[in-house]
């Protein structure tokens, strides 16, 4: 039978099941496999809050949104085009962000009495069999069935034959979409080669879902989406947590420093810890410690002793970890601190993203503690950005906070990977010699940047006791002073200040230099706030958007910048945290916009926003 | 200990481990005659000084880093544990020392000290417990005998203490020790014993606080009542004890008892002590009698217990080692490149 072939040129999919479905496996293969293609996507895997909510309720759905276009694309998209529904609660809880016309790829096994009941749906009520979903187009299909018919010839338990009914979801959507599924298959004879029954299953569904497709003559159309007109270059698809584990290795690697990881698990910054523990070829050592303390005060010790000590945590662990880090400010090594941000307070939502830990980050500490403060603000800049970080963090021989939030630390998109010889060096010196004009070693004299010297265990010769007491300046031996307390804190200050002069100066990422609106963001709004401002442009509205990488100290132009715009809207996913900084350091009559429901800003927001703040 | 410290060392003498720091104990603590013997002994041990590493907490005894010319870190409240582990983990070539107290390392660090003591890191425990806070002034500690009255417990304490020991024991510490400050040879003894051991060494030092809880440990220390008080425990040694050495431990079932060497009972009926023995060194710890109580049993101080494990840190690297022979040393182009790729002309 013929069929038409349709070229889309952008498509959001949303994978939605039971958490036990596999839905995460299934957008992220389909991701890899639509990255494959040179077609630019991005991703936003939505968990539900707890690991097992019971089974076929609205809490236990797990969600995987992937947009993929021929254009660039920033965000993961606002509505979706194709709804998986694998069950009754799957459809109920993301309905609402279907787009009219959509299609719903619905498991109809997903809707009998036990899960409508579950979804909670009125008694005798099942959508799929009424006129509400009339305004879509629904595709049902018996996956559950056509799995075990699949399967039928191979001999297991029917429980374990149903785990494959994703793949029969996957398969299909390949036929749908004109796919080839060598990543997918590769990929099963991988993870299950140690497991040959479940490898050959997991295969025969997928096949199974692709031949339905193919075989079955309901389905006309193809769809095709074609490359995207990137950069030229070499791509793979990456993770936010990813990107910022390999960040943290080249990092390790330019510097000449052996990498020590304390964590301690917590969501969403777990799957750091997992990937590097997986690089011990690269000499890193990963410890998982008894508590968040232990994760940072490890990592100190580490530093001390000459590694590039590194811990990574969430909101609540930031907390616990905080008279540490007063610790390294006043030790003045480096260390790396690294807070994937989630919606809080307290245990607050775990698994759902916020911008909340700024003004922890800035002043979460007893006494006068500044720090240098780096964000990311896409998967991929998440290498970028903790590069960055270590290399202040080294170079200046100060503690430095990254953050990164759950939707970008689970959030993948194409990756122009750089060559490890393109990467900067990150200069280390350690203290071996005396200097011409020094006649013994003071551990706390400074260079330009007010930096001291990193001497460490085992250099004959400078031996010397350091700790958390307020010391004297420059020989840091203790000192109660008045005029030296007053001198140190002017002195801690000032050369976090100074990384200014180390760091880029602020550009715009968008817009003329000069105009009615700048749109300042910083962190995961990045994709939100360049899409709607793109828009915007192209409508003719005069906006321009900066994003903030260097959150302290800030680029040295960043009043200036503020200062050329009429208007300046700080969105945010908090309760207005950078703008109290913005106003309070340069006196800017900012706005902001603030939406704090555990998920990111949308385009379509962001473009209102900027609209009501224009006409006002 | 690794080997290769040993060799080519220059002679030190005690002066060349302090410093130019006034040591600003109150006058008569115990933690001085501690400082003195850790300077005595330290250049016996044959480790250049540059790889010595002294990290402390808060309280009276953290100020000790302070005082030794070594490399030293003086942290914050607990972590000197876990500071040590980090340092030790990435640095395992390093003699770490950690100087704690009761409330240091039993009370805010007490995690950090079991897990330590679990993993078995090569370092060092001093830990000196004079059953008080000292530096915030006279609080009861973890340590602190029950009914206590201190200044946060007017009335007395109600809390039950710790048993150190005991406590190291249920961590599966691979050495376990108690000396006092009042006895310079022995505690000079037990420092080198320590150090020797490959695995972590936990040291309970029992320390006059003269100014918030002086004479805690009096009737262990003094003359008078010293040799009927306490038991001095030696490798393959009957457990004899008194002023006449005329008293002696037999363990009846699992329940230690003393006896009257002169009513018939020949040292050969004894305990003998094996610091080797698991299942004994569970007794030993559980020595630990309130000396108010009448008929206790003496207070036993030496080697309790040593084992043999492997450290942390060796199975650390060693697991490092194995990989980078396995896989080859990483790669990072290939690990940025990862499996997947796309070239976009
Ligand atoms: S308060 Fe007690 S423990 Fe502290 S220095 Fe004085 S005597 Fe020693």
């Amino acid at each position: 039978m013929t069929r038409k072939e349709e070229v889309l040129q952008d498509v959001v999919i949303k994978f939605a099941g039971d958490s036990g479905d596999g839905m995460q496996l299934t957008g992220s293969q389909f991701t890899n496999n639509t990255a494959l293609l040179g077609i630019d996507l991005a991703t936003f895997p939505d968990f539900p809050a707890e690991i097992r909510a019971p089974q076929g309720t609205l809490p236990g759905v797990s969600g995987y949104q992937l947009r993929f276009s021929s254009d660039r694309v920033f965000t993961p998209g606002d509505e979706c085009d194709v709804l998986v529904a694998m069950n009754a609660a799957a459809l109920k809880s993301n309905l609402g962000s279907l787009k009219k016309g959509g299609k719903i790829i619905a498991n109809t096994d997903g809707f009998d009495q036990k899960n409508l009941r579950l979804a909670n749906y009125p008694d005798g009520v099942n959508p799929l069999l009424d006129d509400s979903l009339s305004n879509y187009e629904v595709i049902k299909m018996d996956v559950t069935k056509m799995t075990r018919e699949a399967l039928k010839d191979i001999t297991m338990g029917v429980k374990e034959k149903d785990r494959a009914k994703n793949m029969f979801v996957l398969g299909f959507l390949y036929w749908m979409y004109n796919r080839n599924m060598d990543n997918t298959t590769t990929f099963i004879r991988e993870k299950f080669g140690k497991k040959p029954e479940i490898m050959e299953s997991n295969i025969k569904v997928l096949q199974a879902g692709f031949n339905y497709g193919d075989t079955t003559e309901t389905f006309t159309t193809r769809f095709k989406v074609e490359k995207a007109k990137m950069e030229p270059g070499a791509y793979r698809s990456i993770m936010g947590n990813q990107a910022l584990a390999y960040g943290l290795i080249a990092a390790s690697q330019k510097s000449g420093l052996s990498l020590f990881l304390g964590s301690y698990p917590i969501t969403p910054a777990s799957d750091v810890l997992h990937e590097l523990s997986r690089h011990k070829a690269f000499g890193v050592r990963t410890f998982q410690a008894e508590d968040e303390i232990a994760a940072i005060t490890t990592a100190i010790g580490a530093s001390y002793g000459g590694s590039l000590g590194v811990t990574t945590t969430s909101g609540p662990g930031m907390a616990l970890k905080a008279e540490a880090m007063g610790l390294a400010v006043m030790l003045e090594i480096p260390l790396v601190i690294c807070n994937i941000q989630r919606g809080g307070p307290s245990t607050g939502l775990p698994t759902k993203t916020e911008q909340s830990d700024l003004l922890q980050a800035y002043y979460g500490r007893n006494g006068e503690c500044p720090m240098p403060v780096v964000a990311a603000s896409t998967p991929s800049d998440c290498f970028d950005a903790v590069f960055e970080a270590v290399r202040i963090s080294v170079e200046h021989m100060t503690p430095v906070i990254f953050l990164s939030d759950g939707y970008i630390a689970n959030g993948a998109e194409p990756w122009k990977f750089p060559k490890s010889s393109d990467l900067p060096a990150i200069k280390v010196e350690f203290k071996k010699e005396l200097a011409a004009d020094e006649e013994k070693f003071q551990p706390y004299v400074r260079d330009e940047k007010l930096s001291r010297p990193w001497a460490i265990p085992g250099t004959a010769g400078f031996e010397h006791r350091i700790g958390g007491l307020e010391k004297q300046n420059i020989t840091g031996n203790i000192s109660y002073d008045p005029a030296n307390h007053q001198e140190m804190v002017r002195i801690r200050q000032e050369k976090v200040d100074r990384v200014a002069d180390y760091i880029p100066l602020q550009q715009l990422d968008s817009g003329p230099e000069t105009g009615d609106i700048l749109v300042l963001g910083w962190g995961s709004t990045y994709g939100a706030i360049k899409s709607a401002v793109s828009e915007l442009q192209k409508e003719g509205v005069s906006v321009s958007h900066a994003h903030l990488r260097y959150l302290r100290p800030f680029p040295r132009n960043l009043g200036d910048v503020l200062r050329n715009f009429k208007k300046v809207l700080v969105p945010e996913i908090n309760n207005g945290q950078l703008i109290k900084i913005i106003r309070d350091q340069f006196l800017v009559d900012a706005k902001g916009y603030n939406k704090i429901m555990g998920v990111p800003i949308t385009k379509g927001e962001m473009k209102e926003q900027i609209s009501t703040l224009l006409q006002k | 200990m690794s080997e290769v410290l040993k060799t080519s060392v220059p002679t030190l003498t005690p002066k060349d481990f302090a410093t130019d720091q006034e040591v600003r104990w109150c006058p008569g603590c115990g933690d001085y005659s501690i400082l003195a013997q850790v300077q005595k002994v330290m250049p016996g041990l044959g480790i250049p000084r540059e790889n010595i590493v002294i990290i402390s907490g808060i309280g009276c005894s953290s100020r000790f880093p302070y005082y030794m010319n070594t490399y030293g870190m003086h942290s914050i409240h607990g972590r000197a544990t876990a500071i040590a582990s980090g340092l030790k983990a990435s640095r395992p070539e390093l003699s770490v020392w950690v100087v704690t107290g009761d409330g240091d390392g039993l009370s805010i660090g007490g995690n950090h000290t079991m897990h330590l003591l679990r993993r078995n890191f090569d370092i060092n425990i001093l830990l000196f417990n004079n059953q008080i806070y000292g530096l915030t002034k006279g609080q009861y500690s973890p340590t602190s005998e029950s009914k206590k009255v201190t200044k946060s417990t007017p009335f007395g304490s109600v809390d039950h203490p710790f048993n150190p020991l005991a406590l190291a024991m249920g961590a599966d510490a691979t050495f376990i020790a108690r000396t006092m400050d009042r006895d310079p040879k022995h505690l000079q003894q037990l420092l080198i014993r320590a150090n020797q051991h490959k695995g972590a060494s936990f040291l309970e030092i029992y320390q006059n606080c003269n100014i918030f809880n002086d004479g805690a440990f009096e009737i262990f220390t003094e003359k008078s009542s010293k040799p009927d008080e306490t038991l001095f425990l030696e490798q393959g040694k009957p457990l004899i004890f008194g002023a006449q050495q005329n008293k002696g431990i037999k363990l009846d079932g699992f329940k230690p008892i003393v006896i009257e060497l002169s009513e018939g009972h020949s040292p050969s009926d004894l305990w003998i002590h094996d610091e080797r023995d698991f299942y004994k060194g569970q007794i030993l710890v559980r020595m630990f009698e309130d000396p108010r109580i009448e008929g206790h049993l003496p207070r036993p101080f030496g080697v309790f217990y040593e084992t043999d494990r492997p450290t942390y840190e060796d199975v650390l690297n060693l697991q490092i080692e194995e990989v980078v022979a396995t896989k080859g040393k990483g790669d990072l182009d290939k690990l940025l490149r990862g499996n997947e790729t796309w070239t976009i002309l």
